[in-house]
């Protein structure tokens, strides 16, 4: 077994090339490559709990041949596991079976955004200083509310990527960036009651992280859940706090991809032009905004990101392709093609972002009247079918009573359907509040959401 | 459809140590001198493939290979890690030091003894037919028939996904305390999911068969048979009704809910999370936490089932652990470190989701043994209620205990009779209130479909089961009054 190589990004391009260099006749190639490091540090009862680092290399080669596909990937660079794994996509594409559309990405002219995400701050960072920012955050959530009793997790993550992909098609791209994140799990304790709150923050830079919010957001949630009782089952109105619109929202654009609606998998299908939300959602997924961890100058099969209107004033506008899905559906690509470099390109958002609406964040409880504010929900994974629509998720959060927040709830459930929730939007904050990465969003209000409790 | 027997070969390749045993012997001399008090090198070679079969035909083909080292060093409460899949002796001395370096942070200085390490202690082949051995062909031929046999169910049926899935996974886990054992685990996986359209919209159907064995997974498991359970829950639920919103008592249909105990309580029953306070059954062992007659096992050694192994990622053996016995807590489930802290053995409950990942309390094959009532009598003393098929994933907050789980298939009881379906939604509910809650227990226990326990970002293959069983009231998430 060789010894790890350091790669550059230029290096790791010239890799992927070489590898596409042996496409033969009409077969295509595509070959993603990519090295990392990555380094979590935890902290508990004022010391290091844990420091884990280290480096991670990685191979995906996609092979098509007369319409069939083949894909295969490993976690290393060396020559003969490259090797192997263009052996083995061409021995999967065998099996594989002809469909007309199957075929690479071409360069289609887009220009990419041009943007500079490969910030080394991160990189500058010594482990002491990621260790003290650990302990200190679970320091300050400790000392923020005297009924914290303690911290679960307490955590520090960064990482630095490097990676290119190349195609017989000739594509050729290559991206470097590092990030960092932090995390907090705090405990609040009153009596034999114990709450336990999240928050969590991540930036391209360590000095855009939000540690005040962290701090606040997840104290808050715990302290705040203390006492919380089960509510009665009833039709409310519900506002969903940022996060969780955020959630519902990516839930939305899921459904929005190209793939479920050619599979007839999506609630969505053939209703391009028609409203399906209230006219005051307007929904687009933009990865050329440089602020946010979404951003992005190329999608997963090294074609340009791009901004994609999904949904204007309430009215379907399109759905998100890659090149797979917008050959069969006679369109183009949205450049909206994800995938790690271990996995073949799906479809989905970047960036997705909801345009601030009008209620005044003074005034939002007051145009509710009665209802709740959501401030979690639990059973995303499990409780919301992307293909008939029925949603149905655990919610804690606060009452809202006479136009006032009021205490909180628990051990509950709100359910409706993604295509009723769309169609009840009934307000839209004024304000976007700022979530983890740098993206954003306002809360929403939904009209007539089943909350089951007692 | 039996293959010739792969076993040999399985364990002749198994036999060779992923790593030089001397390699490892220095790897962990080096992670000592550096300052650690402790050091344990895991080593994972996995290899895997799938096969997608949707819209009638082959959409994908992949295929997969990781191999790297782990290496964890603890001095005092500290542990360092660092991982890395440059396999050299270079490199592995490199990520010891690298591990060692923040644990001398509360390294107490001197020598540290290091146990030999002698040969490897390697678990018996559990597998007759590698599936590596099976050509391709025969994996696509299976997934036809499913895709056939889901069609030809019913004219409703306008998708099927069919998917094959298969892993092999050797590790290597040597430590300085002596311990030297490898495993060969391999995982054998086919699923059929269907869409059926009709006037109400669409509704989905899914069947899932795991197991850990090889290619003998078809010896007891017919895709299409699998194929068309799938494409007739997905059909039933065409004609599905809203389900009620509010508590309702819930029957749950043996094998189809183990993962209600898992949320319910088993995860509050890892000890690192006891260890933080943050688990609603921290310092209850000795107190009654479910209804008598309730046990809940959680059981490594339960071959063939989903989360079955011979030793857990930190090289100790599976076990068989009763947590509550007769509705009284006995006991957690243990890592090293956490039974380190207490003075205690490990309970086989060590397990992490690949090298690059530090190793926490996971829970294996996880479930609640027979009761003594006729199921049919549960159903029928239940005048108006809902009755669960199936359950599909959940989540657990451990701190207070609440939890939530999709019923993927349900229906409704009235006047002790299975009635109309119901559209899926979510169940809520208190563990600790659950688990005392449970007023009859079947005598036809059932172990579930495989499942993916997540917890703190790590995924790891776990088992769940139950008999059926009656919880005299769940809030049930629909959306009916």
């Amino acid at each position: 077994m060789s010894e790890r190589r350091q790669y550059d990004t230029e290096q790791l391009a010239q890799l992927a090339r070489q590898v596409c260099e042996h496409a033969q006749g009409s077969e295509q190639i595509e070959v993603c490559v990519s090295t990392g490091r990555s380094t979590t540090v935890r902290a508990y009862n004022g010391d290091v709990e844990s420091l884990r680092s280290g480096h991670s290399a990685a191979i995906g080669v996609r092979v098509i041949s007369h319409g069939r596909q083949g894909f295969a990937s490993a976690g290393s660079l060396d020559a003969d596991v490259v090797a192997d794994t263009l052996a083995a996509a061409r021995s999967n594409v065998e099996f594989g079976e002809p469909d007309p559309h199957q075929a690479l990405a071409e360069p289609d002219d887009v220009a990419p955004p041009g943007l500079d995400l490969s910030d080394p701050a991160v990189l500058s960072v010594p482990d002491a200083d990621k260790i003290a920012a650990a302990i200190d955050l679970e320091r300050r959530c400790l000392s923020a509310d005297p009924r914290i009793s303690g911290v679960r997790v307490a955590a520090w993550s960064d990482g630095w990527s490097q990676s290119a992909l190349a195609s017989s098609t000739g594509i050729c791209v290559q991206s470097e960036h590092g990030s960092c994140s932090v995390g907090a799990q705090p405990l609040a304790t009153d009596g034999d009651e114990t709450q336990i709150g999240y928050a969590g923050d991540a930036a391209w830079r360590p000095d855009e992280l939000d540690i005040d919010r962290v701090v606040t957001e997840s104290t808050s949630q715990a302290t705040g859940q203390l006492g919380a009782t089960k509510p009665p089952s009833e039709r409310v109105t519900v506002v969903l706090a940022p996060p969780v619109a955020a959630a519902f929202i990516g839930v939305v654009a899921s459904v929005l991809a190209a793939d479920s609606v050619l599979k007839g998998r999506s609630p969505f299908a053939d209703r391009v032009g028609e409203q399906i939300a209230d006219e005051r959602l307007h929904l687009v997924d933009d990865p050329t905004d440089p602020t946010t961890l979404g951003a992005a100058n190329f999608d997963g099969e090294g074609l340009a990101a791009r901004r994609n209107e999904l949904i204007s004033a309430g009215v379907l506008s399109g759905f998100l392709h890659n090149a797979y899905t917008a050959r069969r559906s006679d369109t183009v690509s949205t450049g909206s093609a994800v995938r790690g470099t271990r996995s073949v390109p799906g479809v989905g958002t970047h960036a997705p972002v909801v345009a601030t609406g009008n209620v005044a964040a003074d005034k939002l409880y007051a145009s509710v009247g009665d209802g709740v504010l959501v401030r979690g929900v639990s059973g995303l994974h499990s409780g919301v079918n992307p293909t008939s629509g029925d949603f149905s998720v655990g919610a804690w959060g606060h009452w809202i009573a006479g136009g006032q927040l009021a205490g909180p709830f628990r051990e509950a459930t709100i359910a409706s359907t993604l295509q009723r929730m769309l169609l009840g939007i009934c307000g839209i904050g004024a304000t976007a509040e700022p979530l983890a990465g740098g993206m954003s969003m306002p809360p929403l209000v939904i009209a007539d959401v089943a909350l089951s409790g007692v | 459809m039996t293959g010739t027997s792969d076993t040999t070969a399985a364990a002749a390749t198994a036999a060779e140590p992923l790593v030089d045993l001397d390699v490892v012997d220095a790897t962990l001399r080096a992670a000592l001198d550096a300052g650690g008090e402790w050091a344990e090198l895991f080593a994972e070679d996995r290899e895997s493939a799938s096969v997608v079969f949707d819209e009638g035909r082959v959409e994908e083909m992949n295929s997969g290979r990781d191999r790297g080292v782990g290496i964890r060093v603890t001095a005092g409460e500290v542990t360092g890690y660092a991982h890395t899949s440059d396999l050299s002796a270079h490199g592995l001395a490199d990520a010891a030091r690298t591990a060692a370096a923040v644990a001398t942070r509360q390294s107490r200085g001197g020598t540290v003894d290091m146990a030999p390490l002698g040969r490897v202690a390697l678990a018996e082949p559990r597998v007759a037919v590698l599936p590596a051995s099976i050509g391709a062909e025969r994996k696509v031929a299976l997934l036809r028939a499913a895709d056939d046999a889901a069609r030809s169910t019913h004219e409703a049926i306008t998708q099927v996904t069919a998917r094959y899935g298969e892993s092999r996974r050797r590790i290597l886990v040597a430590n300085t305390h002596g311990v030297c054992a490898a495993d060969d685990q391999v995982r054998t996986l086919f699923s059929v999911g269907c869409v059926a359209s009709g006037d109400g919209g669409l509704q989905t159907g899914r069947e899932t068969a795991g197991y850990t064995v090889g290619w003998e997974l078809f010896d007891d498991h017919d895709p299409a048979e699998l194929a068309e359970r799938a494409a007739q829950r997905a059909v039933t639920k065409l004609a599905a009704r809203p389900a009620p919103s509010g508590e309702v008592p819930v029957v749950i249909a043996r094998g189809g809910g183990g993962v209600l105990f898992h949320e319910a309580c088993g995860h509050g029953l890892e000890a690192d999370l006891v260890r933080k306070g943050a688990s609603v059954f921290a310092g209850r062992v000795g107190s009654q936490v479910a209804a008598s007659g309730v046990t809940l096992v959680d059981d490594g050694t339960m071959g063939p089932e989903w989360g079955a192994l011979a030793i857990d990622d930190e090289g100790h053996p599976a076990q068989r652990n009763e947590l509550i016995s007769d509705g009284v807590l006995t006991d957690y489930m243990w890592d090293w470190l956490r039974s380190r802290d207490e003075g205690r053995v490990p309970s086989g409950n060590g397990r992490r989701q690949s090298y690059t990942h530090l190793p926490m309390v996971r829970m294996t094959n996880t479930f609640v043994t027979n009761g003594d009532v006729d199921p049919a009598d549960i159903i029928a003393d239940t005048p108006w209620g809902v009755y669960v098929a199936h359950l599909g994933g959940g989540q657990v907050n451990t701190a207070t205990g609440d939890f939530v789980f999709g019923m993927t298939e349900s229906y409704l009881i009235e006047d002790g009779v299975i009635t109309e379906p119901l559209r899926e939604g979510n169940l809520i509910g208190n563990g600790p209130q659950v688990l005392l809650d449970i007023d009859a227990l079947g005598n036809d226990f059932a172990m579930g479909s495989p499942g993916t326990c997540g917890k703190d970002g790590q995924g790891v293959p776990v088992g769940d089961g139950q008999p059926t069983l009656r919880v005299r009231a769940l809030t049930v998430g629909g959306t009916a009054s």
